[in-house]
């Protein structure tokens, strides 16, 4: 291209700004190929738009919940721990702790597949297939009461259900029902009578707080500053120091680059398991102080039967146990209500078990 | 009296530090005691001796005496740290603007690392020509800047039942406010020739979460951007590194991360995004859906709960911040009984729609009781409510959009909780 003809495109790009709309294309980008678009657009809509051909029956489905959503969701889709509940709650949404559920909240039943389909499970998503999915959602069906155990989900039949809280939502309404009513000069002296404190937050106790007792991220003293300062990094230093030390003795042989590739890859299991100071149970146990550990000791966690079982047996977890029960968690321990699939790499089990010999009680 | 807490902690910190300290830590005393300032009449070390040379900190951080001063979440909130919030300390900043590494984050599935590289942006459904943009091909887009704030539509939603957490932070600290560099949304679509049948766009992102929402396409062709810059810099990986769609006034859900994919449709996705999450059930056991406009709304960020008055009465600076999903923050009053007198604020700086606008209101401190309340007014005339007022439209299970006048207790002894009046 010329310099000229530059200037010539230059100029008609500063007409292109100014104007409101561009009226000519820039011609960037390319056109997207139908096996890209097939690959990134699996959205479902509510009158059925995007269903990908296939089918799946409530058993199918109820296995696959077992294996790849029960964890967190449990067997009957009723949610473990603080993970969402998605069957039950009918005619709670009035109640003073509605349970929003498939079955009680959700409007359409395409929100379920296009959500497992590309969403699920959690720290896996896009791992479940066509087929896999339509037997969850038929599943999930099964489990609010709506479709019977021989119920087979198709894209062929998929629009025929409708969720009983289908008619339950409205567009936004504000500009009615509230705007009018919060609109005109706000009200400046003697607006109503004498007030008091009839709610104090302290009451409840439930914001994180700083060593100190106040809530975290209190500002320091400014005038203070000057003498805290120095014993605070002191103690900063000490508290980054004291893990490294301790790991270092409690460890000596761990090496420190695989442990933090450990931690890494730890990343799969943060869901489930806490590590840490202050550790406390999840969907699983903490993981603190693990090596050497006799398995299902952990204070205040419920195992498997399966687990408890292994555990009479003398099971411990060592390094060459751990290696097996994360290379194939239910082929090591059927039972095992630990529903992660396994680290399919030997570095990847190996870096784990570095990081957890890291961690201390 | 107010400074009296603040007082023991120094000469606790004294006491059992003071001998390795030095000059600097008899100063605080000093500065209270009679005579003169050591500080001042001896030569500090850092007053004789060198700093740190230019290159100690090729990308800086703040101060350590700063170190307080960092995103806070609360734990029993969530189930996954991956799947959580998190909450900006606005009690400790001042002015409009939030530093990309204390703005709070909120991701689905994690926050994920995408190069620029390895990034696409997809365009398809209801238009003449499906496209596919590589990073390179969005910086070749004449670019705009907006400056908005991001409020998550669940901020303040722990307070529904009442006073609940001792802080801004937590209470209103799910916002952030950036001055971002992108490519009007509307230029992408207009480049893939957007079909008269569609009248949604689906905006979803590259995490594992994917995230969609529905956006109507009135606001895409308005003033959405797909942004790649923010605060002069590129966007933190926690907020969407490489690109985020920039949805000026709307609820912070649909503002999608790392966004991958623009669908247009002729009708919304209805996303569990949008369904399951992000309505709002009202007392009648229905729901409002689509509530994406974030309303009026301000609070006192200091003194506040984590900013107790330590320095007794007097003077005292009342700061915070005001913000309208419909526009520009036109006033904001101060009330100090609870909300029965009230005077208006200075707005300081400039109030620009859908952003946080600072305000201050500097009063003589006499050292009693207050019940510190703030109250929003925006270009439409829209007043912020009370939580009580919006209680009674929306009862306690409304979750989201909670943007209720706040009230902070300053007791005589300068500390502040999080309370409610009546």
């Amino acid at each position: 291209m010329s310099k000229s003809l530059n200037l010539l495109v230059g100029t008609a790009m500063a007409a292109l700004i100014a104007a409101p709309a561009m009226a000519e294309k820039m011609g960037l980008g390319r056109p997207a190929l139908p096996e890209e678009i097939a690959a990134w657009d699996v959205s479902v809509l509510p009158d059925g738009t995007g269903l990908p051909k296939g089918e799946g029956d409530v058993l199918t489905g109820e296995e696959v919940f077992a294996d790849k959503c029960a964890s967190c969701h449990g067997e009957f889709a009723e949610g473990l721990d603080s993970w969402p509940v998605l069957a039950g709650g009918e005619g709670t949404l009035q109640h003073r702790r509605p349970v929003k559920t498939i079955g009680s909240y959700w409007p359409y039943l395409s929100t379920v597949f296009d959500y497992v389909h590309r969403s699920m499970p959690f720290g896996a998503a896009q791992t479940v297939s066509t087929d896999e999915a339509y037997a969850i959602t038929a599943f999930l069906l099964y489990s609010n009461g709506l479709v019977e155990d021989d119920y087979v989900l198709s894209n062929e039949n998929f629009t025929e259900n409708t969720l009983p809280n289908a008619d339950g939502f409205y567009p936004d309404d504000r500009a009615e029902s509230e705007y009018p009513l919060f609109s005109g000069e706000g009200c400046m002296s003697d607006c109503g009578p004498e007030v008091k404190v009839t709610k104090r937050a302290v009451d409840l106790n439930v914001t994180p707080e700083d060593p100190d007792g106040r809530p975290a991220g209190t500002l320091p003293d400014i005038m203070a500053a000057a003498t805290a300062a120095a014993p605070a990094s002191e103690a900063q230093e000490t508290s980054t120091d004291a893990p490294a030390e301790t790991t270092e003795t409690a460890a000596a042989e761990v090496d420190s680059e695989l442990a933090e590739a450990g931690q890494k890859v730890f990343k799969k299991c943060a869901a489930c398991h806490k590590v840490g100071e202050g550790a406390k149970n999840g969907t699983g146990p903490h993981l603190n102080a693990t090596i050497g550990r006799a398995a299902g000791s952990v204070e205040g966690f419920k195992y498997s039967k399966a687990m408890a079982d292994a555990a009479a047996e003398g099971l411990v977890w060592d390094e060459a146990s751990l290696m097996s029960f994360l290379e194939n968690p239910k082929g090591f321990l059927k039972g095992t209500k630990m529903s992660f699939a396994g680290l399919k790499k030997e570095e990847d089990r190996a870096a784990i078990v570095a990081y957890l010999s890291t961690l201390e009680p | 009296m107010s400074d009296e807490p603040a007082r023991g902690a120094s000469r606790r910190n004294f006491l059992k530090g003071g001998a390795a300290l030095g000059a600097g830590a008899l100063a605080t005393g000093a500065v209270r005691a009679e005579g003169a300032d050591p500080l001042i009449t001896e030569v500090q070390d850092w007053a004789s001796s060198f700093g740190d040379a230019v290159d100690a900190s090729p990308y800086g951080m703040p101060i350590r005496f700063e170190s307080h001063v960092v995103r806070r979440n609360v734990e029993w909130l969530t189930e996954s740290p991956v799947s959580s919030i998190n909450f900006t300390p606005i009690h400790a900043l001042e002015g409009t603007i939030t530093p990309q590494g204390c703005a709070f984050e909120r991701h689905h599935s994690g926050a994920i690392e995408l190069s620029k590289a390895d990034y696409r942006l997809m365009i398809n459904g209801l238009v003449d020509t499906p496209l596919v943009f590589t990073f390179e091909d969005l910086m070749r887009f004449p670019r705009t800047t907006v400056t908005a704030f991001l409020e998550c539509a669940a901020n303040g939603g722990m307070e529904w039942g009442g006073a609940q957490l001792e802080g801004c932070q937590f209470t209103q600290g799910m916002i952030h406010n950036m001055e971002y560099v992108g490519v009007p949304l509307r230029y992408l679509l207009e480049e893939a020739g957007v079909q008269a049948e569609g009248k949604w766009i689906y905006a979803e992102g590259a995490d594992a979460s994917s995230n969609g929402r529905s956006i109507p396409m009135e606001k895409a062709l308005d003033d959405v951007v797909v942004a790649f810059f923010a605060n002069g810099e590129a966007l933190r990986k926690e907020h969407g590194y490489p690109v985020r769609l920039v949805v000026p006034g709307w609820e912070g859900n649909m503002w999608v991360k790392w966004v991958r994919r623009i669908g247009v449709y002729d009708q919304a996705v209805e996303s569990r995004e949008e369904t399951s999450k992000y309505t709002d059930l009202m007392p009648d056991g229905r729901a409002r859906k689509w509530t994406w406009v974030m309303d009026a709304k301000s609070v006192i960020t200091s003194p506040s709960p984590q900013a107790p008055v330590r320095h007794g009465k007097g003077p005292l600076v009342l700061t915070g911040l005001a913000w309208s999903g419909h526009g520009r923050i036109t006033k904001v009053d101060v009330s100090l009984d609870g909300g029965r007198n009230w005077q208006e604020a200075r707005i300081t700086g400039e109030a620009k729609p859908k952003a946080l606008t600072r305000f201050h209101l500097d009063i003589d401190w006499d050292g009693s009781e207050l019940l510190l309340q703030s109250r929003a007014t925006d270009e439409t005339g829209y007043v912020q409510p009370t939580k009580d007022a919006l209680r009674e439209i929306r009862g306690l299970n409304n979750v989201y959009h909670n943007n209720g006048i706040q009230t902070w207790w300053l007791k005589s002894d300068g500390e502040v909780e999080n309370v409610e009046v009546a």
